[in-house]
């Protein structure tokens, strides 16, 4: 038995180390020179591979910052450390890291949306929406929370209107919760935006205001009301900002009769203030 | 002749793919285009030679020598996994664009369980060196048929009229299942 152990172990380690010096070897055989600039690079970025940079993975951004095709706040993930850390590495002035956040416009939950209609399949928005979903409206929040499962940085939560809430401070950017809803409700902004339509409906103002209490009934009351002319226009009976003209205040938001054009709403949830206000969903829908 | 034999019966008549349904990541992952395919099946197969005489010589000249064939899965793996390490370093070296295209299923072949499987099938039924060379440049050739098959279908696919619940995964794997149904039709020709 004692020489079994014995001779299994030499065997099995005079292979591997057989097998390590041969590697070795092979490795500096085919070595390939790599730009020691993306090497560094390669270092600082997350290594998640989402691609919210809009290249193949952390490799391809950090071969395209090493050759100057990315600027180096190109990685919405990273943040600003990484941004600054990369700007010092790569030796350019660092360029403020506009981070992304996810916003989710409809705010049409179990307490505003009408519904006619009981659904009992699939649980999930993806095959809600091959039916129609329960609410009444046609572009609403399906409100199973496939954008919810999507999200891989615990950024956001269902609240128990039935609604998904985007926690403020942790939310990356990554768009992988805008690319798992059906329906496009949740649309990746830069976190400077405040001022946003929370409404998806293209019905004419009083079907619109039928199957939902927060409507967007295209009354115009907002684009009258802000400064720029064509800040926002109404496109298909629903209001719609160009956010290069309308500066970011909340004068277009006072007038609204069912307040579904809202000024700093995105930023007020944060994980903390979430959980703390029991504002969560009880689970079993 | 048996050694033929061994070459077709693991190409052809027992398809490791469309017969023993291994290696079936590969087969799925890779078989988009047929010029992927054809490099993905051809570094598989010399992957599968390379393994299946280095097993051989481990087997004989230390398992078998030493009264340790209870050692044969890790020891195989270790091989596998250093031979896929060599591949992977001489692609690297020889065509980055290569490299890229197979992408993460080049460092996927160590966990190809066709490989490991032909190392033990080898082994199981005792071939000699030859036939266990003959095997597994067969088995290579029978995953780059598959493969390249399966991606001569999947481009034509691109452009026929596939019913939208069935576009992508459903239908690559409704047309494996039918590979398979039609290679069934060498089953039980040879027994090697």
């Amino acid at each position: 038995m004692e020489t079994g152990l014995v001779i299994s172990i030499v065997a099995m380690g005079g292979l591997g180390a057989f097998f390590a010096v041969f590697l070795t070897v092979a490795s500096q055989k085919f070595k390939v020179e790599e730009d020691p600039m993306v090497e560094k690079i390669m270092e600082v970025l997350p290594q998640t591979n989402c691609g919210a940079c809009g290249f193949a993975g952390c490799h391809a951004l950090a071969e395209k910052i090493a050759a100057g095709q990315a600027p180096v706040n190109g990685c919405p993930a990273g943040g600003q450390d990484v941004a600054d850390t990369l700007a010092r590495i790569v030796g350019v002035e660092s360029m403020k890291a506009k981070r992304l956040v996810a916003v989710v416009l409809c705010r049409g939950g179990n307490a505003e949306a009408k519904r006619s209609v009981v659904y009992k399949g699939d649980r999930t928005c993806a095959a809600a929406d091959l039916t129609g979903g329960e609410k009444d409206c046609a572009y609403s929040c399906l409100g199973y929370g496939d954008c919810v499962e999507a999200c891989n940085f615990e950024a956001m939560a269902m609240n128990e209107n039935g609604l998904p809430v985007v926690f403020f401070d942790k939310c990356v950017g990554c768009g992988a919760c805008a690319r798992a809803c059906p329906r496009d409700i949740i649309e990746m902004h830069t976190e400077d935006r405040r001022l946003f339509v929370y409404c998806r409906n293209r019905d004419k103002g009083p079907q619109a205001k039928k199957v939902c209490k927060v409507a967007c009934i295209a009354c115009r009351l907002c684009v009258k009301d802000c400064e720029v002319e064509g800040g926002i226009e109404i496109r298909d009976n629903l209001a719609t900002i160009n956010y290069e003209l309308c500066p970011q205040d909340d004068k277009p938001t006072r007038r609204c009769p069912t307040k579904c054009i809202l000024f700093g709403e995105n930023e007020r949830v944060t994980s903390a203030s979430f959980y703390a206000s029991g504002m969560q969903k009880v689970s079993g829908d | 002749m048996k050694i033929l034999l061994v070459f077709i019966s693991a190409a052809i008549v027992n398809n490791f793919v469309l017969t023993y349904f291994l290696g079936i990541c590969p087969f799925l992952g890779v078989s988009k285009r047929i010029d992927t395919s054809v490099n993905m099946g051809l570094a598989t197969t010399f992957v599968m030679s390379l393994a299946a005489a280095i097993t051989w010589l481990i087997n004989h000249y230390i398992l078998i020598a030493f009264n340790l064939p209870f050692l044969q899965n890790v020891t195989y793996i270790i091989t596998i996994a250093s031979l896929v390490q060599l591949v992977e370093m001489f692609i690297r070296k020889s065509s980055p664009s290569l490299y890229r295209s197979l992408g993460i299923f080049l460092p996927l072949i160590t966990t190809n369980c066709a490989i490991l499987g032909l190392t033990l099938f080898a082994a199981l039924r005792e071939y000699s060196f030859i036939e266990s060379l003959s095997f597994g440049i067969g088995a290579g050739a029978g995953f780059t048929i598959a493969l390249v098959i399966m991606a001569g279908i999947r481009e034509e696919l691109e452009f026929a009229d596939v019913p939208a619940p069935l576009k992508g995964a459903p239908m690559t794997l409704l047309v494996a299942g039918m590979l398979a149904l039609a290679f069934m039709g060498f089953a039980g020709l040879l027994s090697v």
